[in-house]
């Protein structure tokens, strides 16, 4: 199964709509909800910090019998230093999005947690591309 | 202790859950940090924030927390009810601070998750 989803930069009211979607599918497919909730967690994530970092961005989704495979590619201003990115409270983070109840330098190292393998590329001036994978 | 008496105890307003209030409550967590409440490995508790938004709602779907207080007498606006309707959340407005709220809940039982 093969899942889509634009996603905007700066809208907050949207932020979080294509992590929902993904979490009642994977409700449908009766996946454990311990599994669905550490992948949905991690995407969520994700999805904030598109809306937070970047001008625009695309969610994809991969599932098939074994693991879900998830894409997330923003155009935007990149990460660049993705170890000093990993760390837990760093952050770069606007006030509005703090006003959110985020940007507290927490978003990546909880992807990291939530996921069974996870790997950043960034370009500065470009944008980021994490892709992470959850076994089901 | 169920979710309906909890809600007397600390003169709360349903706003949305009603189905929700027989409910037990066990655990509870207070933050007004969702990047915090993200990293909360425990389901089904009770969320004391100040934070009145819709990321709110959104991160207690992907934590799988169930019921919400609103602490700080902040007021639940209609896109934020709309959405913890759709989700089967109960919201509950309440008059005081968080560190009240969360001060009588503890006294009532309810435990912390560390």
């Amino acid at each position: 199964m093969h899942l889509k989803y634009k996603i905007q930069g700066g809208n907050f009211s949207k932020a979080g709509f294509a992590s929902s979607e993904v979490k009642k599918i994977l409700r449908q497919l009766s996946i454990d909800p311990k599994t669905i909730k550490r992948l949905v967690v991690a995407l969520y994530e994700g999805e904030v910090n598109i809306v937070a970092h970047a001008y625009n961005g695309l969610i994809t989704v991969d599932i098939d019998t074994e693991k879900v495979t998830v894409t997330l590619k923003d155009n935007g201003p990149g990460i660049p230093d993705i170890d000093k990115a990993m760390e837990q409270g760093y952050s770069t983070a606007s006030a509005a999005v703090r006003e959110m109840g985020f940007g507290a330098g927490m978003g990546l190292p909880n992807m990291k947690k939530n996921t069974d393998e996870m790997t950043i590329k960034s370009v500065v001036n470009e944008g980021t591309e994490v892709i992470f994978i959850n076994y089901i | 202790m169920k979710l309906s008496e909890l809600t007397s105890k600390i003169e709360g307003k349903v706003i949305t859950g009603h189905s929700l209030l027989e409910n037990e409550v066990e655990y509870a967590f207070a933050s007004d940090l969702m990047s915090d409440v993200l990293t909360v490995d425990k389901e089904d508790i009770l969320l004391i924030t100040g934070l009145n938004n819709l990321q709110t709602i959104r991160t207690a779907e992907m934590a799988d927390i169930r019921f919400i207080i609103f602490a700080r007498n902040k007021k639940v606006n209609c896109d934020i009810k709309e959405l913890a309707e759709e989700n089967n959340i109960a919201v509950i407005e309440c008059p005081w601070s968080v560190f009240k709220t969360s001060g009588v809940i503890y006294q009532l039982g309810i435990k912390p998750l560390f």
